[in-house]
C-alpha cells in the first residue's frame, strides 16, 4: 500500500530492491521499503524470514548482493561512515560486555562515537538515568538481570542520539512486565521524534509500536501498511456468541443471521457462530436485547476484530506462531 | 539515589542544547584514539579474569624453575651459568604462547553481538585489531617483568650494561606484538573458540623447543638444525642473550628484526583481510 508522495518530503530510510545472497542460501530476495522521519516501521516475520539480514545491511554491517540502501538520504555501502553516525543499532543478541560495568560499556561506546571523554561520561550518565540504571551502574553487565541487559543494550544504541534506531527483536525472551517497559521506553523514544526500524516475531508487538508494518517472509515482503489496513483485509469485526446448551446452536444460528450483515458461521467445534458486523455496538446490543428476549443462556459472546496472527494466516497460510522459538541469545 | 543526585540529572535528560557534538579527527587521530578506546577495553576484560591473570603469571615461573632445577645441572651453555641462558628463552617462548589469548579473543569477539556494535559505530574499522593486540602486549610486559623478578631470585643478572637490558626486554616485547598479529589472524580465519583453543599450541611448540630457547642448537640432529637454526624463535633468543649477557648482536638482531618486520606486515595485511571478509 503505496502512501501519498508529498512533495519536498524523503524518506529517511529507503532500500531499494536489495538481494542478498548467502551461497544457496537466498536470505533477501529483492526487498523495497521506504521509512519516513519520525515513523515506526515494523518487520513482521517468523524466524530466518531474513530480518535479522536486512537491519545488518541498513546498519552498514554487510553488504548487498545488489540494490542500494539510503539513510538520511547518504548510501549506506558507499560513504557507511558518514550513515553510522546518524544510527543507532541494537542487535538481536545483547552487544554488551559482560565483564565491563554498564557505565564502562556505554563510556566506550561514546568514545567509539569520537566523543570527548568528558561528554562520553555525561552522555553515559544521562542513559543510565533514563533507563534506570543508575544504581546498577557500576556493577558489571554479567550480573544483570535478562531485562537490565536489554536496557543497557537498548541505552547503548542511544549514546550516539540516533535520528534512526534499529531495534532488531528488542523484547524477545522477556517477561511481560519487563517487556512493557521497554515498550513505554520505546514510546518514549519516538515521541522525541527518533525515526525506528524495528523487527518483531510477535504480532501484539508490531501492533502496539508500528505505525506501518511490512510482512516479511521468504525474504520478500508479502504485504503492507498499517496495523488496521491489514486488519481491514480481513474484513471488519466479528461478533461471536455460544450457546450454553449445545441444543441451543440454531436458535444462536438464527438470532445472529438477523443482527449481522452476512452469513453467520457455525463453528461445530468449540459450539460458536459468528458473523461480521458492520458497527459493532448496535449489533452486540441488538444481539444481547434478542437473547435476553428469548430467555437463552449463552457461554460466550463477544466482539473481536481479526489479530495480525489471522493477517498472517490469510496471506501467508501458515500461522506466525508455527515456527517461532524464541531465542534471546542466538 | 541521592538528592545531589537527583538535582543534577532530575528526570530530564540532556537537552539537545547541552549536547556536544563528537570530535572532528582525521583518519589517523581516530585510529590512535580508538586504538586506546579499544585497548582499554581489551585491559579491562584481562583484569577482570584474575584466573587468566593468574595462570599467565604461574606459568612462567613454573617453566623458570623447572627448566633451571631440572635441565640446569646437567645442560653445558658454554660459558653462561644455565639460569642467564634460560631466561631470554623463557621470555621469548611466553610471547609465543601468550599470543594464543589474542586468537581466542579475536574469535571470543567475533562470535558475539559486540562486534555488530563495534561495526555500527563510526569508529576505525582496524581498532578493534590493533586494540587487541595492544592489550596483549601490554600483558608481556607484565609476564615478563615477573619472569625477571623470579630470575632475580634464583640468579640471574644482566652482565652486559643497562642499556642492553632495556634493549632486550623491548625486543622480546616487540617480537610479541609481531606475533600477536600472527594469530590474530588464526583468531579471525578460525572462528570457532575451541579450534582456536586446539590451534595455538600447533605452532607454538616446534617454534619454542625446535631453537635455542632451552638448550643450544647445536646439540639437535643436523637436518633438525636446519630448521631450528634459522626460524626468528632463534633470532630473537640469540639476540636478545647476546644483549643481556654480551656475545655477538649485530647479526641476529638485525635477523630478528626483519623477522618482526616481516611477521608483521604479512599477518597484518592477513588479518585486516581476514576482518574485512566478515
Ligand atoms: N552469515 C550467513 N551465512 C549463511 N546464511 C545466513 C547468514 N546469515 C543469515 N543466513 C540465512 O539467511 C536467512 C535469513 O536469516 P535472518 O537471520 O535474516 O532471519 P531472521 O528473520 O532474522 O530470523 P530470526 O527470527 O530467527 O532472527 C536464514 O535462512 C539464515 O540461515
Ligand atoms: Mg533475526
Amino acid at each position: 500500500m503505496k502512501r501519498p508522495v508529498e512533495t519536498g518530503h524523503q524518506a529517511i530510510i529507503q532500500a531499494e530492491n536489495v538481494v542478498k545472497h548467502y551461497g544457496d542460501v537466498h536470505a533477501l530476495n529483492g526487498i523495497s521499503l521506504e521509512v519516513d522521519q519520525g515513523e515506526v516501521y515494523g518487520l513482521l516475520g517468523p524466524n530466518g524470514a531474513g530480518k535479522t539480514t536486512l537491519v545488518r545491511i541498513l546498519a552498514t554491517l554487510v553488504k548487498p548482493t545488489s540494490g542500494r540502501c539510503l539513510v538520511g538520504g547518504v548510501d549506506a555501502h558507499q560513504n557507511p561512515m558518514a550513515v553510522r553516525s546518524q544510527i543507532g543499532l541494537a542487535g538481536q543478541s545483547a552487544a554488551v560486555d559482560d565483564l565491563l560495568t554498564g557505565r564502562e560499556n556505554l563510556e566506550i561506546v561514546g568514545r567509539l562515537y569520537q566523543f570527548s571523554r568528558a561528554e562520553a561520561r555525561r552522555r553515559a550518565d544521562d542513559i543510565l538515568e533514563r533507563m534506570s540504571l543508575t544504581d546498577a551502574a557500576d556493577r558489571q553487565v554479567r550480573t544483570y538481570s535478562g531485562g537490565m541487559r536489554r536496557r543497557i543494550d537498548l541505552g547503548a544504541s542511544l549514546v550516539g542520539r540516533p535520528e534512526v534506531l534499529m531495534l532488531d527483536e528488542p523484547t524477545t525472551g522477556l517477561d511481560p512486565r519487563t517487556r512493557n517497559d521497554l515498550w513505554q521506553l520505546i514510546h518514549q523514544l519516538v515521541a522525541e521524534g527518533t525515526t525506528l526500524l524495528l523487527t518483531t516475531q510477535y504480532l501484539d508487538e508490531a501492533d502496539e509500536l508500528a505505525h506501518r508494518l511490512g510482512v516479511i517472509d521468504q525474504g520478500k515482503i508479502i504485504a503492507e501498511g498499517t496495523p488496521d489496513e491489514l486488519k481491514e483485509r480481513l474484513g471488519g469485526d466479528r461478533l461471536q456468541a455460544g450457546p450454553a446448551n449445545p441444543a441451543d446452536m440454531s436458535r444462536v444460528t438464527a438470532i445472529l443471521a438477523s443482527v449481522g450483515d452476512g452469513e453467520p458461521y457455525v463453528d461445530e467445534r468449540r459450539q460458536v457462530v459468528s458473523v461480521p458486523v458492520a458497527d459493532r455496538i448496535t449489533s452486540l446490543l441488538a444481539a444481547g436485547q434478542a437473547f435476553e428476549d428469548e430467555s437463552l443462556t449463552l457461554s460466550d459472546l463477544s466482539v473481536s476484530r481479526p489479530s495480525l496472527d489471522d493477517v498472517f494466516l490469510a496471506i501467508t497460510g501458515k500461522t506466525a506462531e508455527d515456527d517461532t522459538e524464541p531465542g534471546a541469545a542466538a | 539515589m541521592t538528592t545531589t543526585d537527583a538535582t543534577q540529572h532530575g528526570s530530564a535528560k540532556l537537552t539537545a542544547a547541552q549536547l556536544e557534538p563528537p570530535l572532528k579527527r582525521n583518519g589517523l587521530v581516530r585510529f590512535l584514539a580508538d586504538t586506546a578506546t579499544m585497548t582499554r577495553r581489551n585491559v579491562l576484560y584481562l583484569v577482570r579474569r584474575p584466573q587468566v591473570v593468574v595462570f599467565a603469571l604461574i606459568s612462567p615461573i613454573m617453566f623458570v624453575a623447572l627448566f633451571n632445577y631440572v635441565f640446569g645441572g646437567s645442560m653445558s651453555v658454554g660459558e653462561l651459568s644455565y639460569i642467564d641462558f634460560l631466561i631470554p628463552g623463557i621470555m621469548v617462548q611466553t610471547v609465543m604462547f601468550g599470543g594464543g589469548n589474542t586468537a581466542i579473543g579475536l574469535a571470543e569477539d567475533m562470535g558475539r553481538g559486540v562486534i555488530d556494535r563495534f561495526r555500527s559505530l563510526p569508529m576505525s574499522r582496524l581498532a578493534v585489531l590493533s586494540g587487541r593486540t595492544a592489550a596483549d602486549a601490554a600483558r608481556g610486559i607484565i609476564t615478563n617483568t615477573v619472569i625477571l623478578t623470579v630470575g632475580f631470585v634464583i640468579g640471574f643478572r644482566f652482565s652486559n650494561g643497562i642499556g642492553w637490558a632495556i634493549g632486550s626486554f623491548l625486543l622480546v616485547l616487540l617480537f610479541g606484538y609481531s606475533i600477536t598479529w600472527a594469530y590474530a589472524w588464526m583468531g579471525l580465519k578460525l572462528k570457532s573458540v575451541e579450534a582456536v583453543q586446539a590451534a595455538t599450541f600447533l605452532p607454538a611448540f616446534p617454534l619454542t623447543f625446535a631453537a635455542s630457547t632451552f638448550a643450544p642448537v647445536t646439540g639437535m640432529p643436523d637436518w633438525l638444525q636446519v630448521f631450528s637454526a634459522n626460524q626468528p624463535v632463534t633470532q630473537v633468543v640469540d639476540a636478545a642473550r647476546a644483549m643481556m649477557h654480551g656475545g655477538d648482536i649485530a647479526g641476529p638482531l638485525v635477523r630478528s628484526l626483519l623477522w618482526c618486520a616481516g611477521i608483521l606486515l604479512v599477518f597484518g595485511f592477513l588479518s585486516v583481510r581476514e576482518y574485512r571478509k566478515g
